[in-house]
């Protein structure tokens, strides 16, 4: 107990501290936080792998268990505190998994959790209800009368209102915001069907009436709940899978002051300011460099895939990575003004854009709500009219028609779909991040690809190694090691992969901005930038090897093609979409792709606002575009477009702005998305016939009276099973 | 008629206990991962010594 009075207090006054709780509590959140890590694996699909992964990572030193969810596709890592998440990642690589560390803030991952329970144990309440009130309804159906009947209808009351109270709160409390906020969507009647349904049915069993509606309230009820868990289910999965990947990026600044390094965040950094980013490092700010060599990796940024020499004098803009050495940067624009701010904005009103489309659902609400009220209202005045000023009459014929009408299959017909088509969707590694993102996939005609990154894996290999000797290459193998350039990993990787051993070298030091230069028995030996080591440059993307006198050798490399990029501009091209290729890159390496994979249209060089000009032009012409792309330079092209995705592998940037994350590396996911998008729209629109007929046939029935207790849950059963078996053809 | 004064309650708990269970394996997290249960079940792994 000392221990704790000795300790800084946490809690909230003098007195809790004789009640170690709180102190406790935040040491076990503390050890949690640092001790469990979640991955994204989205290749993870049989029994096998679940054997593979978790027996193989508990063989990892630090790791204490490892739980593979294969619902979700993630792996949840109990570890001792100093377990890098990227150890796990490269374990889960080498095993052949690709993974992807998830947000380590505990706190929105058990939000959803509560709330997927919180639906659920409603959802399971609601079921208890209406097993138990039909049972004894069906009692009353088969002819119960009189003080049995009643005092079947009082057990029915009783089982009833608790259960519409609880069960019935998700839409109450949303029909309760939507009427403060002025709107009337399918919350209101449906709490308005719920609410007089029990209430009616209330007054009469305290005046033994024939009719109580307690079933039909209660299988409401059930059947909305079950839509609403299935819509919650399909975006939870999605959210904390697409949105939860770890920013990378720590928007922090190393600042000098008076030669001091200090870390700030880079909010706070003005035009004029000194900043330190090293070899590794994104640059946060434009500016113009003032010290060091290096070179710029500008990919994300423009599209270019070979890396850029940066000096002193060199103009920078945020976004570019540093590669080699360290550099001193002078801000010119930072935060509003900076390339980065302005690219938000522009992302920002591309958005606001698109979020006018209104989904299939919102315009069957649109097209129910008032008429539903419309028509239970005017039952109500006919019925009052007709038999001369009888309430009760006239309300319990009013309530019936609106527990016929109510959205049973209306609020089913969508979520059932698209957890179906999203489910599909995800066992071929796409998540879909928006319900309507699906309808709108379904309507394009048009398919814009990036190039760097997208079509291509943005990961250079080196062409040609048969050319080079052994000798040689066991030096590039050295030297390319030692350097963390990504033309040099990829030499020593493919060198590696080719199992050859680096020589042994002395003197090994990176020239930063040129490349790498070492000893190697007795002569010179460099590998980098063609002027460096003494070469004429190549029209390609090349690292040059110069040994001692010998004559310099270059090394070419390719981007490798994605794989299914050729089947799936096939696929699109052969369903008749028009496939553009757009690209930030030179002409010649654009051009090349685009003849390879068989594209007519293609534009090199293009600026981000070049990329969105095009879509919006495009879209003016009453196109609709799926954009595909990852880079920064394709946020506004991918916020612009009707429909986008991007590849796991995009900036966070690009997967924010995107309706689609691609999880697997295939690209030949996409037309098969496609094609299941158009299904399940027509699936949408086959389920809003049924349950439209329905109503044609059921709402006559309500309005003439002669809608029983039996007859409404009836209906409403049999039209919810028949939309989500609908929905379940999708498979 | 007088059977249904305790046939009617005991129903009820009946359905009250399974209202319970279903409770129980809701808080015990059983339904956080439906398809890998359904594939851990064919590993022989905890056949002896069940994980807890």
């Amino acid at each position: 107990m000392t221990d704790t009075l000795d300790a800084p207090s946490i809690s909230a006054c003098p007195a809790c501290m004789a009640t170690p709780s709180a102190m406790e509590r935040a040491a076990a959140a503390a050890a949690e936080k640092g001790a469990r890590i979640m991955l994204s694996v989205p290749d993870a699909h049989c029994a096998a792998c679940i054997a593979t992964v978790e027996s193989d990572l508990e063989k990892m030193t630090g790791v204490r268990s490892a739980r593979l969810n294969l619902t979700l596709r993630r792996v949840m890592v109990e570890a001792e505190v100093d377990v890098e998440p990227g150890t796990i990642i490269d374990r889960l690589g080498q095993l052949g998994y690709s993974a992807y560390e998830l947000d380590p803030g505990q706190l929105s991952m058990t939000e959803t959790d509560r709330q997927g329970r919180d639906l659920l144990m409603r959802l399971g309440v609601a079921g208890f209800s209406m097993m138990n009130i039909m049972l004894l309804s069906v009692a009353v159906w088969s002819g119960a009368t009189d003080t049995t009947r009643d005092m079947f209808h009082m057990i029915s009351a009783m089982i009833a209102l608790p259960t519409v109270a609880f069960s019935g709160q998700p839409f109450f409390r949303k029909a309760w915001a939507g009427v403060r906020a002025g709107r009337l969507d399918m919350d209101f009647p449906i709490s308005l069907a719920i609410v007089l349904a029990t209430g009616m049915s209330l007054f009469e069993t305290f005046n033994s009436g024939a009719h109580a509606y307690f079933d039909a309230a209660v299988m409401l009820t059930f059947f909305l709940l079950a839509g609403r868990y299935l819509d919650f289910r399909t975006r939870a999965v999605a959210r904390s899978a697409a949105q939860e990947l770890a920013a990378l990026e720590v928007p922090r600044v190393i600042r000098l002051v008076n030669g001091t390094e200090e870390t700030v965040p880079a909010a706070s950094v003005q035009p004029g300011d000194l900043v330190l980013v090293r070899p590794g490092g994104r640059i946060p700010v434009d500016g113009v460099v003032v010290d060091g060599t290096s070179e710029l990796d500008r990919s994300l940024l423009t599209g270019e895939t070979l890396p850029v020499f940066a000096g002193p004098q060199t103009v920078v803009t945020a976004g570019a990575v540093n590669l080699t050495g360290p550099l001193t940067v002078q801000v010119t624009a930072a935060g509003k003004d900076s390339s980065l701010h302005r690219m938000a904005e522009l992302v920002a009103v591309a958005e606001n854009a698109r979020n006018k489309y209104t989904s299939l659902a919102e315009k069957a609400a649109r097209l129910y709500s008032p008429s539903v009220h419309l028509l239970s209202f005017a039952a109500f005045v006919v019925w009052m009219w007709l038999t001369g000023g009888d309430v009760r009459h006239a309300l319990n014929i009013s309530a019936a028609t609106l527990i016929i009408t109510c959205p049973c299959a209306l609020g089913l017909a969508v979520p059932a779909v698209v957890t179906a088509a999203s489910g599909k969707l995800f066992r071929a590694g796409l998540l879909i991040k928006d319900g309507s993102a699906l309808e709108r996939l379904a309507e394009v005609d048009t398919v814009v690809f990036d190039k760097t990154g997208t079509l291509t894996m943005g990961a250079p290999e080196p062409l040609g190694l048969d050319a080079l000797d052994r000798e040689s290459l066991e030096i590039a193998a050295a030297l390319g090691q030692a350097s963390s350039h990504p033309l040099a990993r990829a030499l020593a990787q493919a060198t590696q992969a080719r199992g050859i051993i680096p020589a042994m070298l002395e003197d090994v030091a990176e020239v930063p901005g040129h490349g790498i230069q070492a000893h190697w028995q007795g002569q010179r030996v460099r590998l980098g930038r063609a002027q460096w080591v003494g070469a004429d440059s190549l029209n390609v993307t090349a690292t040059y090897l110069a040994i001692g006198a010998r004559p310099v050798q270059a090394i070419a490399f390719a981007d490798r093609l994605r794989a299914g990029a050729a089947e799936a501009v096939a696929a699109f091209t052969a369903r008749g979409k028009r496939v553009f290729l757009l690209s930030g890159d030179v002409p010649g390496a654009v051009g090349e792709m685009a003849q390879r994979l068989g594209i007519a249209d293609w534009q090199a060089e293009a600026l981000p606002q070049d990329k969105a000009a095009l879509i919006t032009q495009l879209q003016a012409q009453g196109h609709k575009v799926l954009m595909v792309g990852d880079g920064l330079n394709d946020t506004v092209a991918l916020s612009a477009a009707h429909v986008s995705i991007s590849p796991a592998s995009a900036l966070d940037a690009a997967r924010v702005a995107s309706d689609i994350v691609m999880l697997g590396a295939s690209l030949e996911a996409l037309p098969m998305a496609q094609h299941v998008a158009v299904r399940a729209v027509r699936r949408i629109r086959e389920n809003f016939a049924i349950s439209f007929g329905y109503n044609i046939v059921a709402v006559p029935i309500a309005l003439v009276g002669l809608a029983s207790p039996l007859i409404a849950a009836l209906a409403m059963s049999v039209s919810s099973i028949t939309v989500a078996l609908n929905a379940l053809r999708l498979k | 008629m007088n059977v249904l004064t305790f046939l009617i309650p005991l129903s009820l708990l009946m359905g009250l206990g399974g209202l319970f269970a279903f409770w129980w394996t809701l808080r015990r997290g059983q339904y956080d991962d439906p398809e890998g249960d359904s594939q851990r079940i064919l590993r022989g792994d905890y056949d002896d010594h069940p994980k807890r």
